[in-house]
């Protein structure tokens, strides 16, 4: 990357050669980014290709990344535009594509929503009432250390076939983990911002909403990032038994089927929307909680 | 000036009882008063009492025995005419300095527009002008300081305290602010309660200086400073004062550290 950019280039006696010479430093940085990220892809794929022409992946159950590339087409037949439980795929094209993703992806989006608000609403509560604490902390204690997964059942009994139970999964995925970290959180909002709050005249409701939520939120949301594939793995989980249409419904299938172009397929697609929303989260980061850089906030 | 004290502290004494803990005395039975307009300093050994006191006359806590008035008013709550700056910077990272310092505007309800004038003028006396949208974390100790006093300074206090406020801060820094602290308090009007640890700050800056004895904190002597500003480290009255505060401090820092090693 050095190569191509001449020191001299760079010294404050000749500032109008840097002018449309060379990158600024940012996109100096995310070129490399970009760079290493084909570097380290390149290298996978180059090994598991390297294995198959050498004859030790089977191509029918490790097919390498070109075979289940080679015909999208025919892949794509495989997705179906309905969401309807067992209705035969229709040969739905990048449209339908689009679809599955779509509504896996709306059951994270909505389950994370619904859940960090909830989550932060009841830690608020449990934590400035006192008889709800008591009422309600033993409880959640109990509950929160259950995975997911075994709520499952639960789910399909309580909301039936469809696509409640899915978001219900991705709720409670995060619901519990944010509960216990809005107490602790509200716990350690240092006590000068407090003071300060009191001293100016601010009742109870303005120091929550103007003081306690901002103080707490970047933390908050570093507890949804970290929960955020977590809530990837159980919606999968829960397409694979209870709705009609979405990712993981196409990986069951494509495993019953002893599919196993159409499975690397969906697990590429699942890697990229999983590092997506990711990045998502990290923009939403960037532009609702300003003050604090991306990668810092559990700090505070 | 009318003879009503700003202040006045009446047998005040304070005892923490932390939970699971033994209890501490912090403070027994201080008295004094604070004229409007005067510049208190607050100088004892650490532990004293003296972070404790500020925090009741700012409303914060209660005190366990005796009672404090402000201009012949009981205190019972915060209120925004008693500002009191802590030692690091207590500004939220979330908002603009400018933000920051019309927090207590915004508080009470303030017009945004008139808000933003407030907060320019306030920002513009203590020579912030040019920072008005900058996040806290871009300023400097000394500049957060000052924003900091800036955001009292909105609310227009009768009584300024400041706990430690220049403690983190290098020499001269030090020094640039409390030239402009005298310059603050001059133009506001308001009367000054500075803890500081640092005996030539007090000697600097005071009309009186409260000592205080180790912990319980009492009143151990009030010293008048009658010196003309600005002050000079090299006059030899300065030098007596340096002497006599310096001795006076030494008892109370010997009996400080014999009973934090003793328990
Ligand atoms: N919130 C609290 N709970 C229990 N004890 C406290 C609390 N705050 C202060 N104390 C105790 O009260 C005593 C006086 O504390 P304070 O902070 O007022 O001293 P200080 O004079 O300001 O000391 P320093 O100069 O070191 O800041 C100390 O022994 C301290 O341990
Ligand atoms: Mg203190």
């Amino acid at each position: 990357m050095s190569a191509d950019v001449d020191p001299a280039s760079l010294s404050p006696a000749e500032p109008e050669r840097k002018v449309g010479l060379v990158l600024s430093p940012a996109w100096r940085r995310r070129f490399a980014t970009l760079g290493w990220g084909f570097v380290s892809i390149g290298l996978f794929a180059g090994i598991w290709e390297l294995l198959w022409a050498l004859g030790y992946a089977n191509p029918l159950l490790l097919p390498p990344p070109h075979l289940f590339l080679s015909d999208i087409p025919g892949t794509l037949q495989y997705f179906d535009r309905s969401n309807r439980i067992g209705s035969v795929a229709s040969g739905g094209g990048v449209l339908a594509l689009l679809l599955t993703m779509g509504s896996t992806t709306l059951r994270v989006v909505i389950g994370l929503t619904l859940g960090f608000i909830c989550g932060v609403a009841v830690g608020a509560t449990i934590h400035y009432i006192k008889p709800a604490r008591n009422l309600l902390l033993p409880t959640i204690l109990l509950l929160a250390p259950i995975s997911p997964v075994a709520w499952l059942p639960v789910a399909i009994f309580v909301f039936g076939i469809g696509d409640v139970p899915a978001v219900f999964l991705v709720f409670i995925t995060v619901f519990f983990a944010i509960v216990l970290s809005t107490g602790a959180q509200i716990e350690s909002v240092p006590k000068n911002y407090i003071h300060v709050a009191r001293i100016m005249g601010a009742t109870r409701r303005q120091t929550f909403w103007r003081v306690i939520l901002p103080s707490i939120l970047p933390s908050l949301f570093m507890t949804l990032r970290l929960n955020l594939f977590a809530a990837w793995m159980v919606v999968l989980i829960a397409e694979t038994v209870g709705v009609g249409t979405g990712l993981g419904q196409i990986t069951s299938m494509a495993r019953s089927t002893f599919n196993a172009r159409l499975v690397f397929f969906t697990m590429g697609i699942i890697g990229v929307l999983g590092f997506l929303s990711d990045w998502g989260l990290r923009q939403v980061q960037r532009k609702m909680l300003w003050w604090v850089a991306p990668n810092q906030g559990a700090s505070r | 000036m009318s003879s009503r004290p700003a202040i006045s502290i009446r047998s005040v004494s304070k005892r923490w009882t932390p939970e699971g803990r033994a209890p501490v005395q912090a403070l027994s039975n201080l008295t004094f008063d604070v004229a409007p307009g005067e510049f208190i300093v607050l100088l004892g050994p650490s532990g004293c009492g003296k972070s404790t006191l500020l925090y009741m006359i700012a409303g914060l806590e209660d005190v366990s025995g005796g009672a404090i008035f402000c201009d012949g008013e009981p205190v019972t709550e915060p209120s925004a005419e008693r500002g009191l700056i802590f030692q690091e910077a207590s500004l939220f990272p979330w908002l603009t300095i400018a933000d920051n310092v019309a927090f207590g505007l915004a508080i009470q309800h303030e017009q945004p527009v008139r808000r933003r004038e407030i907060a320019i003028e306030m920002l513009k006396r203590v020579g912030l002008g040019d920072m008005l949208d900058k996040k806290p974390d871009e300023l400097s100790g000394g500049m957060r300081q000052r924003a900091a006093c800036a955001r009292a300074l909105a609310m227009r206090p009768k009584v300024l305290m400041m706990d430690e406020p220049f403690a983190a801060l290098d020499v001269q820094t030090r020094s640039r602010m409390q030239d402009f602290l005298l310059q603050i308090w001059r133009d506001s009007g308001a009367c000054v309660l500075l803890v500081t640890h640092s005996i030539d700050e007090a000697i600097s800056l005071a009309d009186r200086v409260v000592v205080f004895t180790a912990r319980p904190g009492q009143v151990k002597t009030i010293v008048p400073i009658d010196l003309p500003r600005p002050r000079q480290s090299r006059d030899p009255r300065y030098h007596a004062y340096r002497d006599m505060f310096t001795e006076l401090l030494a008892d109370e820092v010997e009996r400080a550290f014999a009973e934090q090693e003793a328990g």
